[in-house]
């Protein structure tokens, strides 16, 4: 069960991701954003940071790389696909999940700690955690603030303190099908207790789980 | 200001006996380009000509010195073929010219400066200060370099981890703006900035080649300010943070592959720079094409090409089988790349641009023959007045004097600042923002990697040398409290004016302080920056060194002391030498008295020593360990009670006790019993516990009021 971690130009998180799933037993590997066979892998992760600079909007760009048709793909199989803070901006724009990202409500970056519950655990990212879960992981972002005007996503992870404006305070939206996950906070910035949290093992273990055929 | 009437060698900043030595060093009159490179390479920001005799007084030696100064960072052995690179510098005038992109070009430059020696940036500090936030132009300076820091140390994808953030009127006409990069590398992707044997190529790597912050060292960073300094708004560069997490990237596989003889960047003094100094490191000479250049303007001149101070450029020196693969590479990674010269033997830099020479000069004499200032130096004749007249003592309740320190901008909370930086990237950071010291784990080893850094500038105007002293003990014991040992510092070195003797006496006495205080720790220089000229309108900011130290804590403590850790019932204690009660220099005399009097107490360096090898002893021990500094004891003590939200209750209730800054002190906190601690260098100063924070038998305060003053402190200014 393998899973790719996509590296557009600009991503700054992929070693990170690599790093969190494979000390939870992910069998991973870093794919650059002109790859156009995924056909080894069985999920895809794409991490966060400034794909292609985060300009003209986020995401905006990346959306067009040519790794993304095969993220595409991978989607409409039903297999496992989560993007987090940027990765989660892009999966947005390339509609693979509802709504879009703007500037947070207070326009300023935020780095820090945040609480979350989780409201849904029918999704790759929430399947191993209980409903009404308290997840404590850090936030990383400018553009955190998710809006959904036809209000089509499904939230499975909430701020129990809104730090950003998102509508229905949704930290973490899937699909209908609960296989495409993005997540504005970082779980990988949540597996080692000595850097403040452990909390966010347990999702990303939620989305070794799902690699595995059902 | 100069004029267009004046020669151009005047107008580019260079003085008429530095014109005539280039035309003693050349034999003739020099043509524009050759007088472009020399006024870059020879301006103070590029050649130290006004500090080089003084810095030589800095111990620059230890055994595990990989690189001392004079590279690109200073490099340092951490065992088992681990090395780590360091490296701090000054953006001052750029950032009070244009805040944003000055603070923001800051960070892409010290990046380049690490990433340059084949290390990999892990962590930024960032160094700020700044006039009162009551004026509108201090808080725009403020925000915008806050912005700029986070804006391109976010994007390209360095945790910015910690810093310090300082608020004095000496600033209001010019902030100060340092940053300090740490790289890690193995042993052997070290690169040094040389250019390699006769035949190796020159590679151009990264952005095209623009006008921006053409003359910046010479013109912006080598002068002092006037009215007229926003005319020079088109000296300041303009940084493009995703071209720059490329160009680390790209370089990063260079190093891997083993691809280059070296590599240099182009920060300061652009292609000048690049090209003069590894030739003149190598004792080769270099012919460029010029025209070679990929650039983004039509129409430059040769002048504007070799003085261009465009971001996110890198020089690598390619042997000519390996040309292909580098520029293979660089495709890869989607950065511009452009073969624009080769090393000749001999010793001669010659510059061509459409089919001209437009340069023939000796390489080395670029970087080596600038002129050495020995300039005059007095002893203000204030000191001795300041001296005579010791601090007042405070009067009044204790929590009263505690509400108003913590609410004052560079005492309270960093929150506003430091969570708007990425400071958690490389999963690294297990002490950040907000604490003595940083601490970064090596993954893979048992080793942290300990950084603080320290200026004060109210101390070193007061007393220059123990003051400067004081910055590095201070800093030794922030790096202690994480559990490690000192290893090696850098410093930034920002002053006045140094055609004033008052100025250059206080950098030499503040050379001498730090020099001092390194020999007695035994540890090394490894590098640093001189900012002068930082004044305006004839006022010069108080001296202002900045010391940034690396330690190595091997191992790491398992779970290293926080202020968040400390419980019910845990004791106080107070370490190191009894406290004299002198508040000349301190927090509280600022703050309360807004004043600067006295001589603070001086620096003793064997008590210093011994606080040091205790501290990092204790952190393997003890949950809290905190540094007595700004604010003394009273201000250490509520901090912990921030950060763990409980109440404490002090046996000391003597204002000066209290609020005093004397050195080589520090708060434990730990359980009844829990460690022995030597009796003559120790003493119970009070108990954790309860909901408010004792000072005396009717002097209190709330733990909620402490945080939301302390917490305050910044939001509640920025918001007006």
């Amino acid at each position: 069960m393998r899973t790719a971690v996509v590296v557009f130009p600009g991503t700054n998180c992929e070693q990170d991701v690599a790093y969190a799933l494979t000390s939870l037993g992910g069998d991973v590997e870093l794919v650059w954003h002109r790859e156009t066979d995924l056909s080894d892998f069985d999920g895809v992760v794409l991490p966060g940071g400034f794909a292609h600079g985060d300009y003209l909007r986020t995401g905006a760009i990346a959306r067009f790389s040519p790794v993304m048709a095969e993220v595409e793909r991978i989607a409409a199989q039903g297999l496992p696909v989560l993007g987090i803070c940027n990765g989660f901006q892009v999966l947005c724009e390339a509609g693979l999940l509802p709504g879009a990202l703007i500037a947070n409500r207070d326009l300023a970056f935020i780095c820090r700690f945040v609480d979350l519950e989780v409201v849904d655990n029918e999704s790759i990212l929430t399947r191993s955690a209980e409903v009404g879960q308290r997840i404590r992981i850090p936030l990383n972002s400018y553009e955190g603030n998710w809006v959904d005007p036809r209000s089509t996503g499904r939230i499975v992870l909430r701020y129990i303190d809104d730090p950003n404006g998102s509508q229905q305070e949704a930290a973490a939206v899937a699909n209908h099908s609960g296989n495409v996950v993005g997540v504005m906070p970082h779980p990988e910035r949540g597996v080692d207790e000595v850097l403040g949290s452990g909390d966010g093992q347990v999702l990303l273990e939620g989305f070794l789980h799902s690699l595995v055929p059902a | 200001m100069t004029t267009d009437t004046q020669p151009l060698f005047r107008r580019l900043g260079m003085t008429d006996e530095e014109h005539e030595s280039v035309i003693g060093l050349l034999g003739r009159d020099p043509l524009p380009a050759e007088l472009a490179m020399y006024s870059v390479m020879w301006s103070e920001h590029c050649s130290y000509k006004s500090s080089r005799a003084h810095l030589r007084r800095f111990p620059i030696e230890a055994p595990w010195v990989v690189v001392g100064p004079g590279e690109n960072a200073g490099v340092v052995d951490l065992g088992d073929g681990w090395l780590a690179a360091l490296r701090i510098e000054s953006h001052n005038h750029p950032s009070f010219v244009e805040p944003y992109q000055g603070a923001a070009t800051g960070v892409g430059g010290i990046l380049r400066d690490v990433f340059t020696m084949g290390a990999r940036p892990i962590a930024l500090w960032d160094q700020i200060r700044f006039g009162p936030l009551d004026d509108p132009r201090n808080r725009y300076l403020f925000n915008g370099v806050v912005s700029g820091i986070a804006g391109y140390g976010n994007a390209v994808g360095v945790p910015t981890v910690g810093g310090e953030i300082e608020f004095d009127p000496c600033y209001s006409g010019n902030p100060l703006v340092n940053v300090m990069c740490l790289g890690i590398l193995r042993r052997e992707q070290l690169v040094l900035g040389t250019a390699g044997p006769p035949g190796t190529v020159a590679v151009l790597l990264g952005r095209a080649t623009g006008r921006d912050g053409i003359g910046g060292a010479s013109v912006l960073a080598s002068a002092s300010f006037d009215d007229e300094s926003q005319e020079k708004r088109p000296s300041v560069q303009v940084g493009d943070p995703f071209e720059e997490k490329k160009l680390i990237e790209a370089c990063l596989e260079l190093y891997q592959r083993g691809l280059v003889a070296g590599v240099q960047d182009l920060g300061a003094a652009g292609l000048s720079c690049a090209t003069s100094e590894p030739a003149g490191r190598a004792g080769v000479g270099l012919e460029v094409d010029l025209d070679a250049v990929h650039v983004r303007e039509t129409g430059m001149t040769a002048p504007e090409l070799l003085m261009s101070e465009s971001q996110e450029r890198m020089m690598a020196f390619v042997p000519p089988e390996l040309v292909d693969e580098v520029l293979a590479i660089a495709t890869k990674w989607e950065i511009d790349s452009a073969v624009v010269g080769t090393v000749r033997a001999g010793g001669t830099l010659t510059v061509r641009h459409q089919g001209e020479i437009v340069a023939e000069v000796p390489a080395a004499s670029l970087a080596d023959d600038a002129p050495i200032y020995d300039r005059p130096m007095r002893r203000p004749d204030w000191l001795d007045g300041l001296w005579a007249t010791p601090a007042r003592a405070l009067d009044g309740d204790g929590a009263d004097i505690l509400l108003r320190l913590l609410d004052d901008p560079a005492l309270g909370s960093t929150a506003w600042v430091h969570e708007q930086y990425d400071h958690m990237l490389f999963l690294n950071t297990v002490v950040g923002p907000g604490s003595d010291g940083a601490l970064i784990r090596v993954r893979g080893t048992d080793k942290g990697l300990a950084v603080s850094t320290d200026g004060n500038a109210r101390l070193c105007q007061l007393d220059p040398r123990e003051g400067s002293a004081r910055l590095v003990y201070e800093a030794a014991l922030d790096v202690a409290v994480t559990g490690a040992r000192p290893l090696a510092v850098v410093d930034n070195l920002n002053f006045g004016n140094p055609e004033k003797p008052e100025v250059m006496w206080q950098f030499k006495e503040s050379v001498e302080g730090i020099s001092e205080a390194c020999e007695a720790l035994g540890i090394p220089v490894v590098g640093g920056n001189v900012s002068f000229y930082n004044e305006t309108g004839g006022i010069d900011i108080h001296p202002t060194p900045v010391v940034g130290l690396l330690g190595l804590a091997d191992p790491m403590p398992g779970i290293p002391p926080r202020l968040s850790r400390a419980e019910e019932g845990m004791e106080i204690w107070e370490i190191g030498p009894q406290a004299t009660g002198n508040l000349s220099g301190s927090a509280a005399q600022r703050v309360i008295a807004d004043e600067l009097m006295g001589r603070p107490t001086p620096p003793d360096p064997d008590a210093a020593k011994r606080v040091i090898a205790l501290a990092a002893e204790l952190a393997h021990q003890v949950p809290v360990l905190h540094d007595i500094s700004d604010g003394g004891l009273a201000v250490a003590v509520a901090e912990v009670c921030i950060a763990s939200q409980i109440g404490a209750m002090l046996t000391e209730f003597d204002n000066g006790r209290l609020f005093s800054e004397d050195p080589h002190r520090l708060i434990a906190v730990l359980e009844a019993d829990a460690v022995e601690l030597p009796e003559d260098f120790s003493r119970k100063v009070g108990t954790m516990g309860g909901d408010t924070f004792v000072l005396g038998p009717s002097d209190r305060v709330d733990v909620h009021e402490l945080t939301d003053v302390f917490d305050g402190a910044i939001p509640r200014r920025m918001a007006g």
